[in-house]
């Protein structure tokens, strides 16, 4: 089904995730038609498509969310399978959701940690200490600034919350990270500082889903286009020799001739 | 375009040390508030309200609303409400009475008894509401019917039953040997200070932000300075009151599982986002009922204490306990919207409750203008909480 037009996958091994043949369906809605997927470690793929396309219920059944009517997943070329959250995040998916989930009257450090905190040897009692000095450290690594860790989400801006939910991933040990449109509500400003977390996630070599409905952020960040058209996809690009026009005209639906559209490959 | 415009607010280590201060000392309103009280009614009353006479009475009211309101607290923490605290604890007080007066079974096994109820009282109410979703206002408010009912039915055919137990009538009687009075609060005091004060250098040779020793010097020092202010007022009437130490104990234990432990952890971000806590994996749904369980326990403790107090069960329940304890927590500073405050402001709020009552009391003031008063100062509180609600962050 995937033409691999310009054989580079191949080159790059196996992929960190790939889906195979995905189906899913609600009632008579066919959601997704058919859909493979891959992502590389140290990639960022951006999924776009029109409203309806596939392309949250693509993350979800990814995230465990929901379960796929039939297809296979592969987590670095070993098949798995996802039936629930809780194996999403065993096999090291971690999600950061459109409404970011995070508990406003808990501090940066709590935030992080929550659900996985770190205690003293055997008994139920946190090691704040370490949690905090471990949340330093990995903000660090990612290069996130705040004022403190220790003030409660609730005081931070936009960019900066979201900028937590993802370092969070990384705190998670994530090898995989979904992003539902993370820059959807943020200004200017905001969106330039996650767009440069979402560059250190794949320095730090995780394979990294972003959705958006921004091309200009898209083509900021990411190195492959896949695109959803009615829950099929339709054509793959890679930023590098591809242009917003072709990318839009794929999303759409409009009238392309492969040959005129450098960089894109054309998944029948 | 450029990437060094980005506002930021980051200091020389990255990371400043405001919010270090635990919300404990965060009270200043409520002590300001206290302090003002005392200083009119001291002056009203022609110096009889700051007698060590008087606070002793003040301390043996105050616990059953401070225990109340702990439990109050703990449903509050996870955003929602338990109506039937009071209730409970009189129906709880009664089983434990009878349960030693009827069925002449020793006090640890009538005490056992009315805590066992409690507790299976909060399981049913706490199920409800975390697994089928009842709204906590409707079925807390169905079990305030409920077993203000049972509780009756319990004393039938009489209204009220004397108790003479002399270990349960002694919890509110009697008091420690000079000892314990003495030796228990330095002990405490110096397990809180060693422990502020391990947790400086553990955090300093961590390499992580550490509050000014001036800063920790004075938390140690306003601790040190609250427990001698207690003991001075106990020793110069009678000593410790048992019941202090069970309020006290009691407290540092709530405050210890809710600050430090991660079950209380789960439970302010229960309060917070649950959908969030959900998410991350934490069982949202026992968070709940364990802690409608633990506040129907506390208050059994409270109804037990009340009935060792008054040396009886009786078929009433009191109907202002349950506001009281309520308002107690919110003017302590415990969020009405969950997931916010500390639980020693819980005691706080139920002093100046009953420093209020008792107040109005020495002025010879009847139920009337005391349930006006007390109704002014509930509401002050809850718009204190709905505004710096609205403020982020606080
Ligand atoms: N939980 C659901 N129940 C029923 N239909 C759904 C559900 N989730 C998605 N759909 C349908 O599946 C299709 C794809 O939706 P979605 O994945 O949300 O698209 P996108 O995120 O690309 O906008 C739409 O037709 C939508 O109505
Ligand atoms: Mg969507």
């Amino acid at each position: 089904m995937v033409a691999n037009a310009s054989g580079q996958p191949d080159l790059r091994g196996e992929p960190r995730l790939r889906l195979q043949g995905i189906n899913k369906s609600f009632g008579a809605v066919q959601a997704l038609r058919n859909v493979d997927f891959e992502v590389y470690p140290g990639e960022v793929v951006g999924l776009v498509g029109d409203n309806g396309a596939g392309k949250s219920t693509l993350i979800k059944t990814i995230s465990g969310a929901y379960t796929v009517d039939s297809g296979s997943i592969y987590m670095d070329g070993h098949k798995i399978t996802i039936t629930s959250p809780q194996d999403a995040t065993r096999q090291g998916i971690e999600t950061v959701y459109q409404d970011l989930a995070l508990c406003d009257n808990l501090d940066v450090v709590n935030n992080m940690y929550l659900g996985r905190e770190t205690t003293v040897g055997p008994i139920p009692v946190m090691n704040e200490i370490e949690m905090e000095h471990r949340t330093i450290e990995i903000l660090k690594t990612l290069n996130v600034k705040i004022p403190s860790v220790r003030v409660p989400v609730a005081q931070l801006s936009g960019g900066q919350r979201q900028s937590i939910a993802v370092a969070k991933t990384v705190l998670r040990e994530a090898r995989v990270v979904l992003l539902d449109e993370p820059t959807a509500a943020l200004g200017v400003a905001q969106t330039r500082q996650v767009l440069n977390l979402i560059k250190r996630l794949r320095e730090q070599g995780l394979a990294v889903v972003v959705i958006s409905h921004n091309l200009a952020d898209v083509f900021e960040v990411v190195d492959r286009v896949i695109v959803l058209r009615l829950g099929k996809r339709v054509a793959t690009f890679d930023v590098k020799s591809a242009t917003s026009a072709n990318v839009v005209a794929a999303i759409t639906g409009a009238e392309f001739e492969a040959g005129e559209n450098a960089g894109m490959e054309v998944n029948a | 375009m450029s990437t060094g415009t980005i506002p930021q607010t980051d200091k020389k280590e990255g990371f400043s040390l405001r919010q270090l201060i635990p919300n404990d000392v965060g009270q200043l309103p409520v002590v300001a508030a206290l302090i003002v009280i005392s200083v009119y009614f001291q002056f009203d009353s022609k110096g009889l309200f700051l007698t060590p006479r008087n606070l002793n009475n003040l301390v043996l009211q105050f616990v059953t609303i401070a225990i109340i309101g702990l439990g109050a607290t703990l449903v509050l923490l996870i955003g929602e409400i338990d109506l039937s605290l009071s209730a409970v604890s009189a129906f709880c007080g009664a089983v434990t009475v009878t349960t030693s007066v009827n069925d002449h079974f020793p006090a640890w096994e009538a005490i056992i008894a009315g805590l066992l109820v409690g507790a299976v009282v909060g399981l049913i109410n706490g199920s409800l509401v975390a697994l089928l979703r009842v709204p906590s206002f409707i079925v807390t408010l169905a079990a305030l019917i409920g077993y203000t009912g049972f509780l009756l039915h319990i004393l039938l055919p009489v209204t009220d039953i004397h108790l003479f137990d002399p270990f349960i009538n002694g919890l509110t009687s009697n008091y420690l040997p000079n000892s314990l009075g003495f030796g228990l609060p330095i002990v405490g005091v110096g397990i809180y200070a060693a422990f502020l004060i391990y947790g400086q250098i553990a955090r300093r040779n961590r390499g992580l932000a550490t509050i000014p020793t001036w800063q920790l010097g004075l938390q140690i020092g306003l601790v040190v300075l609250l427990t001698a202010g207690a003991l001075y007022v106990f020793e110069n009437y009678l000593g410790v009151p048992y019941v202090a130490v069970i309020l006290v104990g009691l407290t540092t234990l709530v405050w210890i599982v809710t600050r430090f432990t991660t079950f209380g952890r789960h439970v302010y971000a229960v309060g917070g986002n649950a959908e969030a806590a959900r998410r991350v994996g934490i069982n949202v749904t026992l968070v709940r009922i364990s802690i409608f369980t633990l506040a129907s326990t506390l208050a059994a403790v409270a109804g037990i204490l009340e009935a060792s107090r008054t040396a009886s069960a009786f078929a009433q329940v009191d109907s202002t306990l349950l506001l009281n304890a309520i308002a107690a927590a919110v003017i302590g500073g415990i969020s009405l919207f969950g997931g916010r405050g500390s639980v020693w402001g819980v005691l706080l709020g139920a002093l100046v409750i009953e420093g209020l009552l008792n107040g109005l009391v020495l002025q010879g003031r009847n139920a009337d203008v005391q349930e006006m008063v007390e109704a002014v100062v509930l509401i002050l509180a809850v718009i204190v909480d709905a505004v710096l609600r609205r403020r982020p962050g606080s």
